[in-house]
Formats: C-alpha cells, sequence, structure tokens
C-alpha cells in the first residue's frame, strides 16, 4: 500500500524545526503562507516572518537584503510566481552576489490541476538553472523535501527547491539520506536508465516494474539535484546501460532532459528518449487527466526506453 | 587593501559626525578618530564643497578615459554623496565590512563612477584606481558589483531594486538589535519601476525607521523630462500616501541636506524620502539639464574644458 504525503507540508514542518534550531532562519511569502506552507513558521516565529504581501520582486529583494546581514532567507510563493514574476530580482540580487537565500517554490508543474496555465510553471528549472551559481532541487516526495530543506540551510549560497500542490506517494526509506549534487539509485539495471525528478520518480520506478516483466532490466536514478548535476552517476548509467531516458513534470526544453542530454553527448553518447512537456502550455484539470492528457506517465516512460533501447547499437 | 596617503584620509576623516549628534559609543569610535585629526580650518559646509568639487572632477576625468559612462546622473548627486560619504555614514574604510556600518546602496548604479569616487577619496579605494573605470577586469565595472568592490554594499544597474534590498538590511538591524542606518539613493526616473512602489509600501508597513531613501530629482531621463516620458507628480505626495516622512530639499545645498538627514534620524516608526531637487550635469555649464550627457562621456576637449569650470 503506498503512502501519500505532501512535500510542502514537510517543508512547513521542517522549517519551524529549522526555526528552533537556528535563530538566523528568516522567511518570507507572497500572501500564500497557507498554501506553501510556510503558515507553520508563522505561528512559531512571527517576528522573523514577512509576508510581503502580493509583490515577488519586492520579496526577492528583501530577501537578499536580509541575507547579506547574515541571515539565512527562505523565500516561498508559487514555482509560477517565484522564478518568471522575479528572474531579474533573482539574478541581479540573489545570484550575481551569491547570497544566502532559498526560493522554495510550492505548486510547480501542471499538477497544480484545475487553476490551469498561469498557475502552472512548466518552465522554472530552465529560468533557475539559467542562474549561474543558483543549486537547484526537486525533491522525490516528503522525506527527501525534509532533507533537501535541512541541506539547503546549512550549505552557503542560493537555492531554488521547486515542490508540488498534490500528495505524492514515498518513494525514499526513512533512513536515505539526501546528498547535495548525488543521485540517488532507486533500482539497479543493466539495459537502460530511467533519470528522473520529482512526481515522476514514482512513475519511473513503475515503469522499471513493468518493464522487468518483459526482460528489460532497468536502472532508475532519483536525480533530484538538477544542478549541480551528478556527472559521474550519468556517465556510469550509459557507460552501463547503453540508454538512457528521463522523466520530467517541465518542459522538453531546459530542464532535466535537456540537462543530462548534454552530458551524455559529452562524454558518452547513447540513443536518449525524454518524457516532458512539449512547447505548449497545458488546460486545467485534475492532476491525473492532465499526466495522462500530456503524456507524463508510467506507460510513456516505458515506451520511451523500448524506443532508446531499440536505437542501441547492436 | 593598499592605504591612502595620510592626508587625503584626513581631509575627508575629520568631517565625520560630531559627538553631539550621536553620542553612541560605537560612533565615539569614529568621532575620536576624526577629533584627532587635523584641523583644515574649514567650515564643515566650505570642506564639503571643496570635496564636492573633487568628486565632480573625478567623474570627469573617470567617464573621458573610460569614453564611456553616466556623467549627468553623477554629477547631479555629488552634494548628496558627499554629505553622506564624509559626514553622515558611519563606516571604516579600514573594515568596509564593519557590522556596525551604516549601510549606503546605490539604487540608481549608473552613478557608478560617483560612488568610485566618494570610495576612493575616504580610502576604500586608491583614487590612482579611478582611471581603470570600466575596464576589463576592473574593480571599477560599469554598473557597481558587489562582489568585487571594497564599499560597495549591493550589485545594482538593473534599476527599481535597491530600496527592496535596502528594506532587507534595515529588518536585520531590527532582528540583531543593530543600531546601523541604511541610506538608499534613487534616481527619479528609477521611480518609473513598479518594484519601488512595492518597497515604498512593504517599508511603511514594517514601520522601518532606520532607512532613507534619498531621490536625486534631476527631472530628466534618457529619452526627456520625468514630466514628457512618465509623469511622476504629484511626486512628494505620492511617498507621503505611501507611509513615508517626506523632507524636500535642494540637492546641492550642503546645508540642507545635512538637515535632511537630522530630520531622518528623529522619525520614529517611518521610513523618511528625501527628495533632493537637482539638476542633471551639475557644476558643468555644457551638462547641466543636458539629457545628452545621460549616458555619454565627454570628449578630450570637454573634458578640458569641464575641468575648468571644476578647477
Amino acid at each position: 500500500m503506498k503512502e501519500f504525503s505532501s512535500t510542502r507540508e514537510a517543508y512547513g514542518k521542517t522549517l519551524l524545526a529549522l526555526g528552533k534550531e537556528n535563530p538566523d532562519i528568516v522567511v518570507l511569502d507572497a500572501d500564500l503562507s497557507k498554501s506553501t506552507m510556510t503558515q507553520f513558521f508563522v505561528k512559531g516565529f512571527p517576528q522573523r516572518f514577512f509576508d510581503c504581501g502580493i509583490a515577488e520582486q519586492n520579496m526577492i529583494g528583501i530577501a537578499a537584503g536580509l541575507a547579506s546581514s547574515g541571515k539565512i532567507a527562505f523565500a516561498s510563493t508559487f514555482a509560477v510566481f517565484a522564478t518568471a514574476r522575479c528572474y531579474d530580482q533573482l539574478r541581479m540580487c540573489v545570484a550575481q552576489p551569491h547570497l544566502n537565500v532559498k526560493v522554495v517554490a510550492t505548486h510547480g508543474g501542471i499538477t497544480v490541476g484545475e487553476d490551469g496555465l498561469s498557475h502552472q510553471s512548466i518552465e522554472g528549472l530552465a529560468l533557475s538553472c539559467a542562474l549561474p551559481g543558483f543549486a537547484v532541487i526537486v525533491p522525490a516526495d516528503a522525506v527527501e523535501t525534509t532533507q533537501v530543506i535541512r541541506a539547503a540551510a546549512a550549505t552557503l549560497g542560493p537555492f531554488y527547491v521547486r515542490l508540488g500542490r498534490p500528495k505524492v506517494p514515498r518513494v525514499l526509506s526513512h533512513d536515505y539520506r539526501f546528498v547535495l549534487g548525488k543521485a540517488a539509485t532507486l533500482r539497479q539495471g543493466f539495459d537502460a536508465t530511467i533519470v528522473a525528478i520529482g512526481t515522476m520518480v514514482s512513475r519511473a520506478l513503475e515503469a522499471a516494474e513493468s518493464l522487468s516483466q518483459q526482460g528489460i532490466d532497468c536502472r532508475v536514478l532519483n536525480m533530484s539535484t538538477v544542478k549541480p548535476l551528478d556527472v559521474e552517476a550519468i556517465v556510469q548509467a550509459a557507460t552501463d546501460t547503453g540508454a538512457v531516458v528521463t522523466a520530467e513534470e517541465h518542459l522538453e526544453h531546459g530542464g532535466l532532459g535537456a540537462r543530462v542530454a548534454q552530458v551524455v553527448a559529452r562524454h558518452q553518447a547513447v540513443p536518449m528518449a525524454f518524457v516532458a512537456l512539449k512547447d505548449a502550455f497545458a488546460s486545467s484539470g485534475t492532476s491525473e487527466e492532465l499526466l495522462q492528457r500530456y503524456g507524463l506517465t508510467s506507460a510513456e516512460i516505458e515506451k520511451a526506453v523500448m524506443s532508446a533501447v531499440s536505437r542501441k547499437k547492436r | 587593501m593598499y592605504n591612502l596617503p595620510r592626508e587625503v584620509i584626513l581631509t575627508t576623516a575629520d568631517q565625520q559626525r560630531t559627538p553631539a549628534s550621536d553620542p553612541s559609543t560605537s560612533d565615539a569610535t569614529a568621532s575620536a578618530e576624526a577629533r584627532s585629526s587635523v584641523d583644515t580650518g574649514e567650515s564643515p559646509s566650505k570642506n564639503l564643497e571643496r570635496i564636492a568639487r573633487t568628486l565632480r572632477r573625478h567623474i570627469i576625468s573617470m567617464t573621458a578615459t573610460a569614453g564611456s559612462g553616466h556623467p549627468g546622473g553623477s554629477l547631479s548627486a555629488v552634494e548628496i554623496i558627499t554629505c553622506l560619504f564624509f559626514q553622515v555614514l558611519r563606516c571604516r574604510a579600514s573594515d568596509p565590512e564593519w557590522v556596525e556600518r551604516d549601510r549606503f546602496i546605490l539604487s540608481k548604479g549608473h552613478a557608478a563612477p560617483l560612488l568610485y569616487a566618494a570610495l576612493a577619496e575616504t580610502g576604500y579605494l586608491p583614487v590612482g584606481e579611478l582611471c581603470t573605470l570600466r575596464e576589463m577586469d576592473s574593480r571599477l565595472q560599469g554598473h557597481p558589483d558587489k562582489t568585487c568592490t571594497p564599499g560597495v554594499e549591493m550589485t545594482c544597474g538593473s534599476l527599481g531594486q535597491g530600496l527592496s534590498f535596502g528594506i532587507g538590511v534595515a529588518l536585520a538591524a531590527r532582528l540583531n538589535s543593530q543600531s546601523y542606518r541604511v541610506y538608499v539613493l534613487l534616481g527619479d526616473g528609477e521611480c518609473d519601476e513598479g518594484q519601488v512602489w512595492e518597497a515604498a509600501m512593504s517599508a511603511a508597513h514594517f514601520k522601518i525607521d532606520n532607512l532613507v531613501a534619498i531621490i536625486d530629482h534631476n527631472k530628466l531621463q534618457i529619452d526627456g523630462w520625468n514630466r514628457e516620458v512618465m509623469n511622476l507628480e504629484p511626486f512628494p505626495d505620492k511617498w507621503r500616501a505611501f507611509g513615508w516622512h517626506v523632507v524636500e530639499v535642494n540637492g546641492h545645498d550642503i546645508p540642507q541636506l545635512l538637515a535632511a538627514f537630522e530630520e531622518a534620524e528623529q522619525v520614529k516608526g517611518r521610513p523618511t524620502a528625501i527628495i533632493a531637487h537637482t539638476i542633471k550635469g551639475k557644476g558643468v555649464s555644457f551638462m547641466e539639464n543636458n539629457v545628452d550627457f545621460h549616458g555619454k562621456a565627454p570628449t578630450p576637449e570637454e573634458a578640458d574644458r569641464a575641468l575648468k569650470e571644476l578647477a
């Protein structure tokens, strides 16, 4: 029986715990504290919480000012507003001076659902990965989220952490240890590798299980750190398995797939396939309906693996 | 860091805050240093006027040498910067990261030549380095870069962002029970940016009183007069409506500016905006109110003429 839990709730609870441990933790939000779950921190440490109203550009600037004065500033809003809406502020005030601002964005991807395209961040990884010096992380489940938030607090420099709205199945064991910049091998295999992030990790595992019954043994990597990428794990996977498939709830260009392809092309060229959103905005709908419509399913991952494997040189 | 010749430091450091205006112990350190300096015998205003003229000469020489840069909006803010760096700010050139220092943030980053000239004359940078403005690998980048220049508090140049940053710095003082003050210099054209008003609203909301915004209101922006490009009026009323204490001054009148900074320190529970009415290109006859010199350096001939006027 799968155990579902919310990554943003894990974020909120971890922030509260961090607040107790470290007086330099400060939190900012843009009128969404009940959704991003920074509300837990508000109750514990009202003096260290700054609601900036619906003004994301100002929020990032204030977070940068706090960070430059010794604070560890967590700034949260929906992913679509945490990237595109305040991009120049992230560029000028956070990335360039390499300040200790942790942008933790919730409601990433299309699984935001019914709110529709205005609220679906489908390009946030391309944007955040393009900021020099930023670490970009997409946790796979609540277990990993807790550890990612702790790692972000403990590591000097800017972070972009993307979380989702719906509850997601737990894919990592409770003794899992997140290491910044390191992929986790969730399943061993030598016929193909599926590199997945976030909501797609559980689907990658489902696809791998199904494929194993058809005689194809897939390696599954949880590449939660999208930047800096675990180049070693990707090269090893390409070398060992000869085919690489990526799976992400993000546009095909500029996200995980594009970044992994660059590594594969540079170090160990093998056939690849990409499970991702095509170059278009998505519709309103339930999370599950949208994942089906836009091909972010275990069945599509299976097809992609078959495609990549069929193109291997014999 | 390079140490300036002693006399340069003396002409500047002795004009820092007097003990009477600020009796706290951390200030006393700076003041004691100041009082031990040689007395030039000039009145404080006269001395600041002399420094202002020196900064203007640097701005002309730097931009002419670089062949590019923004002289107009640098020249308009010279007295503002002179008052801040040579009188108001508690800071230590020998320790740019001193945690109790007052913070100055140049939100109108294109006035970088002015900031660098002030940093040089206060001992953060060697004066001889000023001629490297805008050169490859120079510490004096085209717009200020926090990561490479001592005394530069924030990377700026994309307009509208400095006030938000200043709010964060000011809030940190509150959280840390520190007494430093934060000064942000904005341009008037910069106030076209929506983020300035997001910041204005939030500074009042957070009741920040250790923050002063100075607006260099020279009435000109690249495409022409403010009122023609994007009307700001009623400008002081806008700041008042956003919850700020507003002081209007002649931005080239040093006693008026100093009085405004004093007044700002007395205001509690809200931030202060000093709207400094200035003249773009101030001090050089053919640059005054001439928008062509917003982002164009003087030619060598123009620089000669300008330096003669500023002799």
